[in-house]
């Protein structure tokens, strides 16, 4: 049974983890945004000025890390652009999300225009290289998926374990998690909830761009428009999924990772000969939604999700 | 830093701010062209220039408003009652569906009968598809905004799936594009030998309508008063079940009108490049007018004048024609903060 052999095969796993990493980076930003109660809807937009930022650094000379910190900062920054209008200023999150995904690809296009005027196919660099594990990366099956990636793989699931590690065993991460519970608990400690918001916008944003450079820097090596195409609100719906949890976070975007590979490898199957293409191609979509309507239930929200907070307010 | 609310702004902040955020924006424009390298004001007099400098350009400014009148309503309509509408890419384009699948067919209508029946088939297929995030939303609590968002991917999908199979015109040499809608179901243009078609008529008229609905019925200000206080709403005793179901098929409706206007008016045919992002522009022009319907005319006109000024002035300048989207999401930004500021002042404690 084609469905079997393509389950059972090894470049299966090893592409569901390589398709699972920027979502895992991305996803865990919009997590912390929103764990500490700021919904960032930039994401799509922040994503397409990381991926453009990280491979423009290394098409201009510099190293592939560098680029990576590159990408790091341009998401910082609009992060921060972003934390700025809807903590301090409390403006509508909706509204501010939306119009910064509006300007981060409007200006990533902008810029790649300006930097880029006379090509016709976008052009390459010397992308990260698989590094694999050695010994782990034998393992059959699971061997290579996990342990024969790129760095930048590895360092999407470190991140995934770092914001775990923060927000459940550190201090800060308590504050984060409360300011977006009970932020009223939070200033009472003497604590800022707008700081915390602010740098939780940041740090996320910039969590968010590293996820969109892996796909310039690691999954291909070169960027091009409609590059991202609705990764980011696909890991909005993660977070939901994921019930603003790391760790099951992390596996639904696995899990998502391994349905969109297979519905690219079931295209050339018996199947894909006689179902329309698009059909497959529209998987992607629709479990996302599905995900967020059997998710549904409202009980796990961070309480102040949404809710700005005023100093002094009750 | 706190916000202190001001309890009678006086007229200068009114409108002063805003005029902030315009003289704002065009300094964005300014430096972005300084950017690219060429003269800010150059840059700014081929934008005007390409925008309203000539007939051919006003003609062409008028038209690309058109569908987004349209979209700017849909979304202004969602967005008052809360609804975040931000699928009217997909219902624009289910609306040009339904105006081609039925357009296309040899009924023998005249004009009179199948341009109204193509415009209520339109109206039907965006409104139905935004019943079910719609639903979501009220029975379940999930999020319209990446529902709405995620059905875009869909709908495109499905459209080129159509294209290239069911509906695809077989004299089309094998471009996916569908077959041309008969002669009796394209909208005639408003003044003979003008390029302005009457998608633009039915347009103001739709925003009038929307205007008398918001203001005139009860309907309209059970949408306010749900957009406002769900719960106070629901206190009151206003159905707000009801109230959002309606808020969603007007809205999905007047997208889905958007997709015909541009198929029965300006193309005559559907092709995957219908809308270059219709529907997303439609939600900077309800914001800029503030979700009233007769401000998204005005403001409709001015982002399609900045969207055709920058394509006529990349052109000759050279300057990306993106500068526009730029501007137009800085416009957001600023619009939506200075209107915080005339109503807040800023106090460092």
């Amino acid at each position: 049974m084609e469905i079997l052999d393509i389950l059972l095969s090894a470049t299966f796993w090893t592409a569901a983890v390589r398709i699972a990493s920027p979502l895992i980076f991305a996803t865990m930003g919009e997590l912390i945004c929103e764990r500490a109660g700021v919904l960032n809807l930039g994401i799509e937009g922040i994503m397409v000025a990381g991926a453009f930022a990280g491979w423009m650094a290394v098409y201009s000379g510099a190293g592939l890390w560098t680029g990576v910190a590159v990408a790091l900062v341009v998401g910082m920054a609009f992060g921060l652009v972003h934390g700025v209008l809807t903590v301090p200023f409390g403006l509508s999150q909706h509204v501010v999300g939306l119009g910064i995904t509006l300007l981060a690809t409007s200006a990533t296009y902008f810029s790649y225009r300006l930097m880029l005027p006379e090509v016709t196919s976008p052009p390459r660099i010397a992308a990260f290289a698989e590094l694999p594990v050695p010994v782990l990366s034998e393992i059959p099956v699971l061997g290579p998926a996990l342990f024969s990636q790129t760095p930048l793989t590895y360092a999407a699931f470190l991140s995934a374990g770092l914001t775990a590690f923060v927000l459940y065993r550190t201090p800060l991460g308590l504050a984060v998690r409360a300011a977006g519970e009970n932020p009223s608990a939070v200033e009472a400690q003497g604590l800022s909830v707008a700081g915390l918001r602010l740098g939780a916008v940041v740090a996320g944003s910039g969590l968010m761009a590293v996820g969109g450079a892996f796909l310039t820097m690691s999954a291909f090596n070169s960027f091009f428009f409609e590059m991202v195409n609705g990764r980011g609100w696909i890991c909005i719906a993660l977070v939901v999924f994921g019930a603003w949890r790391p760790g099951k976070a992390l596996l639904g975007a696995l899990l998502f990772a391994a349905f969109d590979a297979l519905q690219i490898r079931l295209q050339q199957t018996g199947l894909g000969a006689a179902i329309p293409y698009q059909f497959f191609l529209m998987l992607p979509y629709l479990l996302s939604i599905l995900a967020l309507v059997l998710m549904s239930r409202r009980a796990e929200v961070p309480a102040a999700l949404m809710v700005p907070y005023n100093r002094g307010e009750r | 830093m706190r916000l202190e609310p001001i309890p009678e702004p006086s007229p200068a902040r009114i409108a002063g701010l805003p005029a902030l955020a315009l003289g704002g924006t065009v300094a964005i424009a300014m430096a972005l062209a300084l950017v690219a390298g060429s003269s800010p004001f150059a840059v700014l007099g081929l934008i005007l220039q390409g925008a309203a400098g000539s007939k051919y350009a006003l003609l062409e400014t008028l038209n690309r408003a058109t569908p987004l009148i349209f979209t700017g309503l849909a979304v202004a309509v969602a967005f008052r009652a809360k609804l975040w509408n931000i699928g009217a890419e997909a219902q624009l384009y289910l609306g040009a569906v339904a105006t081609v699948a039925l357009g296309t067919l040899p009924l023998g209508l005249p004009a009179p009968l199948l341009i109204p029946a193509l415009m209520a088939a339109s109206v039907l297929a965006g409104a139905l598809i935004l019943l079910g995030p719609a639903w979501a939303k009220m029975r379940l609590g999930v999020d319209e905004v990446v529902t709405t968002l995620l059905l875009n991917f869909v709908v495109l999908l499905l459209v080129s799936y159509l294209l290239e199979g069911p509906m695809k015109d077989p004299m089309g040499m094998g471009w996916p594009k569908s077959e041309r809608l008969v002669a009796e179901a394209r909208l005639p243009r408003i003044v003979e030998g003008l390029r302005l078609h009457w998608g633009f008529g039915i347009a103001l008229i739709c925003a009038g309508l929307v205007w008398v609905m918001q203001t005139r019925t009860t309907l309209g200000y059970e949408m306010r008063a749900v957009g406002l206080n769900r719960q106070a709403a629901a206190f009151a005793g206003i159905p707000v079940t009801p109230v959002v179901v309606k808020t969603a098929l007007i809205s999905g409706g007047l997208a889905g009108l958007a997709g015909f206007s541009e198929v029965a008016g300006l193309k005559g045919s559907l092709t995957l490049d219908l809308s270059p992002g219709f529907g997303y522009t439609g939600i900077i022009v309800a914001m800029l007018a503030l979700l009233n319907p007769l401000g998204v005319v005005v403001s409709a006109l001015f982002v399609a004048g900045i969207f055709v000024g920058a394509d006529s002035m990349s052109r000759t300048a050279g300057v990306p024609s993106y500068i526009a989207d730029i501007l137009l999401a800085s416009a957001l930004l600023l619009m939506v903060l200075v209107l915080m500021l005339t109503r807040f002042r800023i106090r460092w404690d």
